[in-house]
């Protein structure tokens, strides 16, 4: 037998092409294209009065100007709304071009195409946009407050509001001895992949036929709403997407303006046209996440007890709403986390503001829980006088599968259905030197240094559905091609997703070649998001390659007079089991499949040696057959897989200037069994990364006219190599009982809970409340200054 | 101004990129990236942010880390100008860098890579034995959203030990 390549640390199949610049990502994509350029609004909120684009028109090498007006049908549409929700009382989106009217900094109104992209920048410098100023609405402050209204007829900035209960959250208050109240604050920050967005439409006159490449995380669904608005036959459209240089949620909203726009432009130009993203168009008109302003009330017993939580938030979702409530809606249903909360309640506002939409971010919504819920069990513990861990222990939900008792993003009731908090908590205070960091602490202090330690526990719905596909076909040489309708931008599906079939269908690892995000082969895909990709595809493909194993051991075992039980394949071969003088190779059976009897190859030829006469009155492929070793087959789950994980942070705190610097970070995580431990590592390690960056340093600068200050790398603070810890990780594996695999997803773990590990870290080293994040040192210093002036209000 | 626009100035260069000498006729304000990925094909040298912060778009300037989003194409020229493909182009034959982030799981998505690499790729020449903090400090100019740097660092030691080793000349 073979070793399982499931749980190797197989280094990853994708790096040579990719380290040797034979990536190919969207930009890379027919360099000899036309591009567009767009002409934003440097306007938060306004009227437009009138738009000249003749000084545009008159630049050598352009080819066409277009605004609102110019777009067809229903892509002059306001863009859709992905996905509704009860809770939203009033749904707003943008149009690809905007129509009268713009809402943020950024909003795209003009699109120039041009013979390259240095010209069509030229041209949209020349338009002149004449407007009428409105007051702007910025801020969670203000959009509450409501004087000033993002979206004409709207009585408020409400998007959406709901209430969602568990027990009877008043009478578990009432009952319990301890009442705390907290007010918070979370940060807007966002993905920043390092390649930005980008789209290449080519419209065939002849075929009446779209392609599009596009740097989405969603190829399929782009290709829908593409033909959709475009008012095309779904056949007539594919969308490739090659190469993703990183995404992190903000490539999964769709259309994007620009792909619309882009798209409409190929097809009127007859022409390929292409757009790529430069870094200040992401700043201000791709998506943000984070900012919340949150106020909790839990009521507790002498043993740290939570008897109620009652939470209450306000959800910035900028502008427009074009992927519905994702964010709030997952907030709202992980605050609970790892504990049992036997009385619960949770209501949120999401609100329109006149600055760049929010749409989902690595941790979609959950490190804002987190952050609730992990600052509660600090704050019990230092009004009890208990160990913060020691709070977090009592708390523990310590049966499974634990019912949540709230509606998930998925629609369905939330469920822990496995793990075992008690034992990540042991571990992780064994790893960190939870115990004895006291004597450490005595230690720092006589070397005139300040220490602080903290921990965080989160659980994390991942896998959500509603379904993933994979198509497996092996072919007469024996090599085995796999589509996934996921696309791929950093998760190694090239390598676990390989890793998987050749362990099912026996074959060498290097056989297998993983083909993603490309709609030509697997239109039904979902997209790579949320944590979703090993769990959905994963299953999906681990289903498919079992259907595949099956016809290639029904082939086989009539050529070698076996029964298919019997068979086994090792290393590409069919064998009897225990009779390895009685085999044929897989490729072989691929050419059984097919009663094509051309002989193209060497494969071919062998195979004869296996054919059997097939009965004379019969036809060559039976009825509810198909030729070809190739199958298809999709996975749909129950529910949402439930991951979790625990982190823990010492940090050291400058006495004098207040800078922050981090010492050691440990991390347990449970995604259930490692389908390639070294790419969960690489995960996590990315994840926590972006969460010190969420923690310490990022934040868009909104002044109050609604003008990003910050919007680029010199001034948004991404994170270098010298801000990361060395990043300590030890994994607990409790299989999920959801999918045949057991498997939980792992892509956003590493980013939900740093900032609150952080943030409990800072608090202990300095005792001052941190109710706000990011933290950066000069922040610390004016707390500090306040806290010791007494004043608790603003040292929040 | 309009009527300049659209008759803007070009050069003809003479530029050597990977030990090939390319002869260009390229507007003179055409970044030495835009002529790199789009007149000559190396498609390998990325643009992440276009102000020179970021260094996905690092390639060697007579063996220098240098931004090719901050320079015109017209200033390289007399220079030798190498990017990741010429640090090394066969995916069946990694050079030592390259060897060296699959070893160690040193990248996700990709982008940011050849920009790593070339820095690398400078640096060990410069000091072959890295200590971690010295790794970490030798990658400091470059940002990664995928990896965490973790790993990042391990394969500029590793890089290092395998251009000891000799393992490619």
């Amino acid at each position: 037998m073979t070793t399982r390549l499931f749980g190797q640390k197989i280094t990853r199949r994708e790096d040579p092409r990719l380290l040797t610049g034979h990536g190919r990502y969207v930009d890379d994509v027919s360099g000899s294209a036309i591009a567009a350029a767009f002409v934003r609004s440097p306007h938060a909120h306004a009227d437009i009065l009138d738009i000249d684009v003749t000084g545009a028109l008159d630049v050598a090498g352009v080819i066409a100007v277009w605004t609102h007006e110019d777009l067809p049908g229903h892509a002059a549409e306001r863009l859709p709304m992905l996905i509704p929700n009860p809770s939203i009382v009033a749904p707003h989106t943008g149009y690809a071009l905007a129509k009268d009217h713009v809402n943020f900094v950024g909003e795209p109104i003009v699109m120039v195409v041009a013979e390259n992209r240095y010209i069509a920048e030229d041209a949209a410098n020349l338009i002149d946009v004449e407007y009428n100023f409105c007051d702007p609405v910025v801020g969670v402050e203000q959009a509450r407050e409501g004087s000033r209204i993002v979206h004409e007829g709207m009585e408020d900035n409400v998007a959406a509001h709901i209430v969602q209960n568990v027990g009877d959250v008043d009478s578990g208050l009432d009952s319990a001895p301890h009442v705390l109240e907290l007010d918070l604050e979370f940060e807007r920050s966002a993905c920043m992949p390092m390649e930005g967005k980008g789209v290449v439409a080519t419209w065939d006159p002849g075929e009446g036929s779209l392609e599009v490449y596009s740097s989405t995380q969603t190829s399929t669904g782009l290709r829908a709403v593409l033909a959709a608005k475009l008012e095309i036959p779904l056949t007539k459209v594919e969308v490739i997407t090659p190469d993703v240089g990183g995404a992190f949620g903000v490539k999964i909203n769709h259309p994007w303006p620009e792909e619309l726009a882009v798209a409409c432009a190929a097809r009127a130009l007859e022409a390929t046209v292409k757009w790529t993203e430069d870094r200040r168009e992401h700043f201000i008109s791709s998506a943000h996440e984070r900012a919340q302003t949150q106020w909790v009330k839990v009521g507790f017993d002498d043993e740290g007890r939570i008897h109620g939580l009652d939470v209450k938030f306000w959800h910035d979702n900028g502008a427009y709403l074009p992927y519905g409530v994702i964010v709030p809606l997952n907030t709202s249903t992980h605050i609970m986390g790892p504990y049992v909360i036997p009385s619960f309640r949770v209501e949120y506002w999401s609100l329109y503001t006149n600055t760049v939409m929010v749409t989902p971010y690595r941790g979609a919504g959950r490190a804002h829980a987190v952050f609730m819920m992990e600052r509660t069990m600090d704050a019990i513990a230092a009004e009890l006088g208990l160990d913060r861990a020691e709070v977090r222990l009592r708390n523990f939900v310590r049966e499974f599968p634990h019912p949540m008792g709230l509606r998930m993003q998925d629609g369905a009731e939330g469920c822990i259905d496995s793990g075992d908090f008690v034992t990540s908590l042991d571990k992780l205070k064994a790893l960190v030197g939870w115990d004895e960091f006291e004597s450490y602490r005595e230690q720092a202090r006589s070397e005139g240094r300040q220490v602080g330690i903290g921990l965080a526990c989160y659980i994390e719905s991942t896998g959500a559905g509603p379904y993933e596909g994979g198509h497996i076909e092996v072919e007469s040489s024996g090599r085995v091609n796999v589509w996934t309708g996921l696309t791929t931008h950093g998760q190694a599906h090239a390598t676990v997703f390989a890793q998987i079939v050749a362990d099912e269908l026996g074959v060498p690892i290097d056989s297998v070649q993983v083909n993603t995000g490309d709609t030509r082969k697997l239109p039904y895909s979902v997209g790579t998001w949320g944590s979703r990709g090993a769990v959905m595809a994963g299953n999906a493909l681990h289903l498919t390659a079992k259907k595949v194993r099956e016809k290639a051991l029904r082939i086989a075992g009539e050529s070698l007079e076996a029964d298919p039980d019997d068979l086994e394949i090792v290393e590409g071969l069919v064998q009897v089991k225990g009779d390895v003088s009685a085999s044929m190779p897989l490729a072989a059976v691929s050419v059984l499949s097919n009663p094509l009897r051309y002989a193209f190859d060497e494969s071919a030829r062998a195979a004869t040696a296996f054919a059997r006469e097939s009965p004379a009155d019969e036809p060559s492929i039976k009825p509810g057959e198909q030729p070809g070793l190739e199958e298809q087959e999709f996975f749909s789950p129950l529910r949402s897989t439930v991951a979790n994980g625990m982190h823990a942070a010492i940090v050291e705190t400058d006495p004098e200037t207040a800078d922050i610097k981090i010492l050691r970070y440990c991390v347990i995580h449970d995604c259930g069994p490692m389908v390639n431990p070294l790419v969960v590592e690489g995960q996590v390690h990315g994840g926590v990364a972006q969460g010190v960056g969420g923690a310490l340093y990022e934040k868009m600068a909104y002044d109050t006219d609604g003008q990003l200050l910050n919007a680029s790398f010199m001034d948004f603070l991404m994170p270098f190599a010298s801000e990361i810890p060395h990043i300590e990780t030890d994994h607990l594996e409790t299989p999920s009982p959801l999918n045949p695999l057991g498997i939980k997803g792992a892509g956003e773990a590493g980013t939900i809970p740093t900032a609150s590990a952080i943030a409990s870290a800072i608090e202990d080293a300095e005792g001052i409340p941190i109710r706000s994040m990011p933290l950066d040192p000069s922040t610390l210093w004016h707390m500090r200054a306040a806290h010791a002036e007494g004043d608790v209000a603003r040292s929040h | 101004m309009t009527e300049a626009i659209g008759t803007e100035p070009t050069s003809t260069i003479r530029l050597t990129v990977n030990d090939t000498l390319h002869a260009l006729e390229v507007p003179d304000r055409k970044l030495l990236s835009d002529v790199l990925r789009q007149d000559l094909g190396l498609t390998g040298t990325h643009v992440g942010c276009e102000h020179g912060v970021c260094g996905s778009c690092t390639v060697q300037l007579d063996g220098e880390p240098v931004r090719s989003c901050l320079m015109f194409a017209v200033t390289a020229q007399g220079h030798e100008v190498k990017t990741v493909e010429g640090v090394g182009n066969d995916p069946e034959n990694p050079s030592d860098v390259q060897q060296a982030f699959i070893d160690c799981h040193g990248l996700q998505c990709g982008f940011c890579t050849p920009g790593f690499v070339t820095t690398i790729d400078a640096y060990i020449d410069e000091n072959p034995k890295p200590t971690e903090e010295e790794a970490r400090e030798a990658v400091s100019g470059n940002l990664c959203r995928c990896t965490g740097y973790q790993n990042i660092v391990a394969a500029v030691q590793r890089a290092a030990e395998l251009r000891a080793e000799g393992a490619r000349q």
